[in-house]
């Protein structure tokens, strides 16, 4: 009986100090669950889950301040991917999924006023004070906040046209057979 | 000499309906009014052009040059006119169009300058290598991978067997055994170049049983170029032999790993029309601009072999074939079992069109009953030539579960078939694999482009940052001057008002105007002094007193 509990005592010290000693150790500065949300998001940085990036949305969603629904860019495929991370229920999105698009200045009326340039939270556009601006293509997430801060309203969102690369094989569809 | 075979698990005896376009020679498509040269005929970067619209080609010239290492030059097929350089129809399962240059052909066939190798064993592998690369050759069976980066074993690898696929083993595609029955001597040519540029210890040739005339006319060739290095091996005839790993399993019982390369055990595995096509390149000068097409189905009234100009618009080619007759449903490029349908018939072959089936219904490759659940019968397993479990990815792919379905090795899928023709529930399996693995690869790519986007997001962030506390650092700085400046300027007024009033009280002294009234005063003066002293003392208390 006393070697019992002497052997369980001096286990539970050994792990004690083991788990201790690990915990400082192998320390984790930020939240793994935070960077695991901010992977899932599509990055646009475009507030429109009413946060102030990506990231913000990600801490408050790790936090359980935010829905996990409020990200009309990832559409459903985040709701599902991030309901499958916390555990949450699904729910249907917050918003409407567009389809991607990009920002297109038009050059003609462009006055260059670098507002644009402030607003993109990539940095997707190029060009200086009094210069013709232009939106790096490849660059730009489509998250439309260079559209507002316009004062000559030369800034479209065009979508991005589907090319042989970015084709998809659609899900196949069965037709249902009528029966008479 | 027999070779010893292997085999591969599953694959299926399908009907061949290849003696439907055997029966007369390959013969010689016409030149069509306007040739079509899609940019991408290949896998990896499209080509740039290098003519502009209204420039006179002349037959062979390189019109449009590789981008990057994985790439290939397109060339002008006949002489003629550049008219367009636009978006056309290019043939792909989707439908789209791509970037491509038009050639108003004027007759006349004129070639440009042709610059054959004499002796191709005078040539070390590398520059070999670049030949092959400008005559724009790439995989002829049907993937269209750049044929000359597949003769770059690298520089640590050692290449032990050449694996010439003469194989075929789809249903109704018969353009490799006619080219093997008709020019077998360009074949084992071109095998020998390839032989040279892979430095390779020993080549092997694999044709299924089903084609004796290709087998003897490949074994006349070698006989009379006095070839003893190439060994044409006869392989048993089944689905999907002709695929890369699988006819090398045959051939040399060597597994190419999971989405390895066929290096990796040593191998390299070139088609019999790529091998024709190089040694035409080298021996002849002469770029890839035709090849070899099966026109076959029974939407065409005289199906047959074709050596069509790489641009020719399809429509063309099957109303030379007379065609399409009112019982084709669908035009497929390919075969049945892997092809896709052309939505397009104005597009044009390509460098990898090797069949053009005018289908009627019955041809088109598709179930004919309805779709039904699946019964977990794992028919589908037992036909899988990979070993795969596609029941399991049907489901996973179905429910969109990619994660489960790469578990499951989705991208060792082959694509060949083989699972949906013997599914007894009809269903479309492989159509459920193609769309899991492009819905894949968008998610990669969108996965890479968020992890740019953010990676610039958070350096703008931090610049932001940066540049405030830069400026904030400026601010002070400036604060601090200004007040040290400040400081030191009150210190000198101050001295100065100091010396100044130091100056004038010595002036004022040595000018003796010094005021001394109050000194030596008289005795009425001393008294009006005391009464006035304590009249005011009496006003202040007064002043109180009333205060209070």
């Amino acid at each position: 009986m006393l070697t019992a509990i002497l052997a369980i005592t001096a286990l539970a010290a050994v792990f004690g100090l083991l788990l201790g000693f690990a915990a400082v150790r192998f320390k984790v500065e930020s939240d793994p669950v935070v960077d695991k949300v901010d992977a899932m998001l599509p990055q646009t940085q475009c507030g429109q889950c009413g946060f102030a990036g990506c990231r913000p949305y990600a801490e408050a969603i790790a936090a359980g301040e935010a829905d996990i629904n409020l990200c009309p860019p990832g559409g459903e495929t985040v709701v599902l991917a991030l309901a499958d991370l916390l555990g949450r229920d699904p729910k249907p999105l917050e918003g409407e999924a567009k389809p991607k698009m990009v920002a297109l200045i038009d050059e003609n009326t462009c006055i260059g006023c670098t507002l644009c340039i402030q607003a993109c939270p990539v940095d997707a556009i190029l060009g200086a004070a009094k210069q013709m601006h232009t939106v790096i293509e490849s660059e730009c997430t489509g998250c439309e906040l260079c559209v507002a801060p316009c004062p000559v309203d030369c800034i479209e969102m065009v979508p991005i046209d589907e090319s042989v690369g970015t084709w998809k094989w659609p899900y196949p569809v069965i037709p249902v057979e009528q029966k008479p | 000499m027999t070779h010893r075979l292997w085999s591969f698990p599953g694959g299926l005896h399908l009907p061949g309906h290849k003696a439907l376009s055997t029966g007369t020679p390959i013969r010689a498509a016409a030149i069509p009014r306007f040739l079509i040269l899609p940019l991408q005929q290949h896998i990896g970067a499209p080509a740039k052009p290098l003519v502009a619209v209204g420039d006179t080609v002349d037959k062979g010239q390189m019109i449009a040059a590789a981008e990057g290492y994985v790439s290939a030059p397109v060339h002008a097929s006949s002489s003629g006119r550049v008219v367009a350089i636009e978006e056309r129809p290019i043939p792909h399962p989707s439908g789209l169009s791509g970037p491509s240059i038009v050639i108003e052909t004027d007759g006349k066939e004129r070639w440009g300058k042709r610059k054959p190798v004499a002796d191709y064993r005078s040539l070390d592998p590398s520059a070999l290598r670049n030949v092959i690369r400008d005559a724009g050759i790439v995989g002829l069976g049907g993937a269209g991978f750049p044929a000359y980066v597949k003769l770059n074993p690298g520089s640590h690898t050692a290449v032990e067997t050449l694996v010439l696929n003469g194989a075929e083993c789809e249903p109704y595609i018969t353009c490799d055994d006619m080219l093997m029955r008709e020019r077998a001597d360009e074949i084992v040519a071109g095998a020998r170049i390839m032989r040279h540029a892979l430095q390779a210890r020993r080549c092997v040739l694999g044709v299924e049983d089903n084609k004796p005339e290709a087998i003897a006319a490949l074994g006349e060739a070698l006989e009379r170029l006095s070839e003893r290095e190439i060994e044409v091996v006869p392989v048993p005839t089944r689905y999907p032999t002709g695929g890369e790993k699988q006819l090398i399993k045959v051939l040399t019982g060597r597994e190419v790993p999971a989405q390895g390369l066929p290096i990796a055990v040593g191998v390299v595995c070139h088609n019999v029309a790529t091998a024709a096509s190089v040694h035409r390149a080298v021996e002849r000068g002469e770029p890839l601009i035709s090849r070899i097409v099966t026109v076959t189905g029974g939407g065409v009234a005289a199906p047959g072999n074709r050596e069509v100009l790489i641009g020719t618009p399809m429509a063309e080619l099957l109303q030379e074939s007379g065609g399409p007759t009112p019982a084709m449903s669908k035009l497929i490029m390919g075969g049945p079992m892997m092809g896709f349908t052309v939505r397009e018939p104005g597009a044009p072959v390509i460098k990898t069109t090797n069949c053009l089936l005018a289908a009627t219904a019955a041809e088109t490759g598709e179930r004919p009953g309805p779709v039904l659940p699946c019964i977990r019968c794992g028919e589908c397993a037992k036909a899988c030539p990979v070993s795969l479990l596609p029941q399991q990815l049907y489901w996973h792919a179905r429910a969109k579960d990619f994660d489960k379905a790469q578990d499951h090795k989705l991208f060792d899928c082959i694509e060949c078939g083989c699972c949906a023709y013997v599914c007894p529930s009809n269903l479309p399996l492989v159509q459920y694999f193609r769309f899991a693995k492009t819905e894949i690869w968008t998610q990669e790519r969108e996965k890479k482009k968020a992890d740019i986007a953010r990676e610039r997001h958070e350096f703008r962030q931090a610049r932001i940052e940066r540049e405030k506390a830069e400026r904030a650092a400026r601010m002070q700085k400036k604060q601090a001057e200004a007040a040290a400046k400040e400081g030191s300027g009150t210190d000198d007024k101050k001295a100065a008002i100091k010396a100044a009033m130091e100056r004038a009280k010595a002036k004022r002294a040595q000018a003796g105007t010094e005021p001394r009234n109050t000194e030596n005063l008289t005795e009425a003066q001393q008294r009006q002094i005391a009464e006035a002293e304590a009249r005011r003392a009496r006003a202040k208390a007064e002043n109180s007193t009333e205060e209070n």
